[in-house]
């Protein structure tokens, strides 16, 4: 791919932080978090629960219950200012600017409509169509996203259709505005195996043919890499490295995605030790000082306890939160 | 030597109909399955969504009836020969779900010490093993003997699910799900556990996962499961290597390619998996299979041997069955 560098970013979000407040504790959920991304790119986004991957994509979206969190930091898409907007604004850039998939699609639609009249109700809200046209266009989407027998489906319930028709359904829907931003939280992980890379092949291909970037969240490597041109992984709240897809899952600079690389089991190795990261992630209502990671680092030392390390830039836009880097450099 | 004996175990779910008469049918969970345990081995047992596979871990611990099938431990069959009280004592199971699992008004302690006291070990005794078993999964008992399920993470409750399951001495373990929920940091910890464990306490596991990795990095022997039938059984490095069966084989390519060079460009099946209610006739993965004949829909499919211990379901690999990709009678 070329450089896209003078170019605006289509997303750019910098310094998020979300805090939850709950009797009388503050989870800090989302602590500082900056990237962007160009048009038509997709960036991975791997954590283990409680790294606030989900949460991010939350605040993107401005779906965070108001009253119990607060959000600061900006993030601007496509040249709007998301946490400013309101009103009308606000309903235009869900869906029509940004659209996000879920891990759980049967959620996501309302059981007492069809699958037909869910799509068509949101085409007619941003494309401003009328009826025939907005159905029309959910039967193209149930067709593009390979529904067998889509013109039936169109008239289906959810509650009528196996697990893998119901998450393309819900893709259709996403797309159905045409979207320049696919949020995705970790839309496969439901799935049965030979269902799920389906699925990815599909969001794959369909990425490409809109042009739109794509922030795709997942717990799972194997999926990240299927998916994804860059990377960015995220520890209690922070991404602690990222970089392209190449760089990071071939040569990972943070301890922490060299664990996580290290203990995910391949079949190869049985008979060996799995290499375990030791300990658990620390608890969001007190985090540790400096690090996050340090508890559990082999490489940990008390510089790692002082603040917070800094992006260290390792060359081609491959970066990595780690003192151990700062010293090297 | 054998230690467990399952023959011809099937478990049917019939259905109910509405109130307009429609719907019924049968679910066939469990239709057929026979394999054996060894004593000291793992059995890995793969298979997507409704292919059986958590109906045949609760058929093994009788949690459900089956309609029809034996299951011999040690020789003996469950239920008439050997007590149920006794086959449960030997044969214990964890779940995917480490909080459901768990009694949330009991302490970890009484949880792991609640089995030992039914089965007459003195309560004092009960509560010695629990410790010991809390130390040994790597729970430090002075911190953690008195807490409740809520208080854990799910890698610490998945821990004391362990500890729970070996409270009785089992012979068996079977584990159902039992790292898939966890986190992939977590998940390798409890993986060596298991490993340690297994060693130091001389322990045969059951594996059921849909993660093949997973399968593959801890079972000595595999089965593959398909609506409710076995597709494929063998060796780990058999199976994994020499796959024969093509649902296997799309089983495995369906996987992550892990290498941002090399992904996956095509799906290997299309389509979801289908749903257990009557099944048709002849082989259950025809409807997928890209190598299906008009043979395949005709009568069961046996598991026949295609090599030292290794079964395959499919007419492709049994000679005469009149597939036309079927080897020749000489081979």
């Amino acid at each position: 791919m070329e450089p896209r560098a003078p170019d605006e970013p289509l997303v750019s979000v910098s310094d998020l932080t979300v805090r939850f407040s709950r009797t009388g504790q503050t989870i800090q959920a989302v602590n500082g978090v900056s990237f962007d991304l160009a048009p038509g790119e997709v960036l991975g986004v791997l954590g283990e629960s409680g790294s606030g991957k989900s949460v991010t994509l939350r605040a993107m979206l401005r779906i965070l219950p108001a009253h119990r969190s607060s959000v600061t930091g900006t993030i601007r898409v496509a040249g709007r200012d998301v946490l400013a907007l309101s009103g009308a604004e606000l309903e235009d850039y869900r869906g029509g600017t940004v659209s996000m998939i879920f891990q759980e699609p049967m959620l996501s639609f309302d059981p007492v409509f069809t699958i037909g009249q869910q799509i068509a109700e949101s085409v007619r809200r941003h494309m401003k169509v009328d009826q025939q046209a907005a159905r029309a266009r959910a039967l193209e989407m149930l067709d593009r996203v390979q529904i067998p027998s889509a013109k039936r489906r169109l008239d289906a319930y959810p509650h009528e259709m196996s697990g893998g028709m119901r998450q393309r359904a819900m893709i259709a829907l996403a797309l159905a505005c045409k979207p320049k931003l696919l949020l995705a939280d970790e839309p496969t992980t439901a799935l049965d195996a030979t269902v799920q890379i389906q699925i990815l092949l599909l969001l794959r291909e369909l990425q490409r043919e809109f042009g739109m970037s794509v922030i795709f969240v997942t717990h799972d490597v194997g999926v990240a890499i299927e998916v994804a041109d860059r990377i960015a992984v995220m520890y209690a709240g922070r991404i602690v490295e990222t970089g392209s897809v190449r760089e990071v899952i071939r040569t990972p600079r943070h301890p922490y995605t060299q664990g996580l690389l290290s203990s995910t089991v391949r079949g190869e190795l049985r008979g060996q030790r799995i290499e375990a990261i030791p300990g658990s992630p620390p608890d969001l209502a007190a985090m540790p000082p400096g690090c996050a990671f340090a508890p559990r680092c082999k490489h940990a030392r008390d510089e790692c306890l002082r603040a917070v390390p800094g992006a260290v830039d390792v060359g081609g836009g491959h970066e990595a939160r780690c003192v151990l880097l700062k010293l090297a450099a | 030597m054998t230690l467990l004996t399952v023959s011809g175990l099937r478990k049917h779910f019939p259905l109910k109909k509405d109130l307009l008469g429609r719907g019924g049918g049968t679910v066939h969970a469990v239709d057929g399955i026979t394999f054996d345990v060894a004593q000291g081995e793992t059995l890995g047992v793969v298979g997507e969504s409704g292919c059986g596979k958590s109906t045949m871990a609760r058929l093994l611990l009788r949690l459900i009836e089956p309609d029809e099938g034996l299951i011999r431990l040690e020789g003996r069959a469950v239920g008439t020969q050997m007590p149920l009280t006794e086959a449960r004592g030997k044969m214990q199971m964890v779940f995917q779900d480490s909080f459901a699992s768990l009694n949330p008004r009991l302490t970890v302690e009484d949880s792991i010490a609640f089995g030992p006291i039914v089965h007459g070990l003195p309560r004092a005794q009960a509560r010695e093993r629990a410790r010991s078993l809390l130390a040994r999964v790597g729970l430090e008992p002075l911190r953690f003997a008195g807490r409740y399920p809520h208080e854990l993470s799910g890698g610490q409750r998945q821990r004391v699910n362990i500890a729970r399951a070996l409270a009785l001495r089992p012979k068996i373990v079977i584990l159902d799900e039992a790292v898939s929920a966890l986190d992939k940091s977590i998940e390798a910890q409890v993986l060596n556990l298991l490993l340690d464990l297994k060693v130091e306490f001389g322990l045969t596991y059951v594996f059921i996962s849909h993660d093949l990795n997973v399968v593959r990095y801890m079972s000595d022997r595999v089965i593959v499961m398909y609506l409710g039938k076995i597709a494929e059984a063998g060796p780990a490095e058999s199976v994994f290597g020499d796959t024969r069966h093509p649902y296997t084989r799309a089983l495995f390519s369906a996987m992550p390619s892990m290498d941002p060079d090399r992904r996956t460009q095509q799906p290997p099946l299309i389509g979801d998996p289908p749903n257990p209610i009557d099944p048709p006739p002849g082989c259950r993965f025809k409807g997928r299979c890209a190598h299906a004949e008009d043979i395949c829909g005709r009568g069961d499919i046996t598991l026949t041997s295609a090599g030292a211990e290794h079964r395959v379901a499919c007419l492709m690999t049994q000679p005469g069955s009149g597939h036309s990709s079927a080897p020749g009678k000489a081979a």
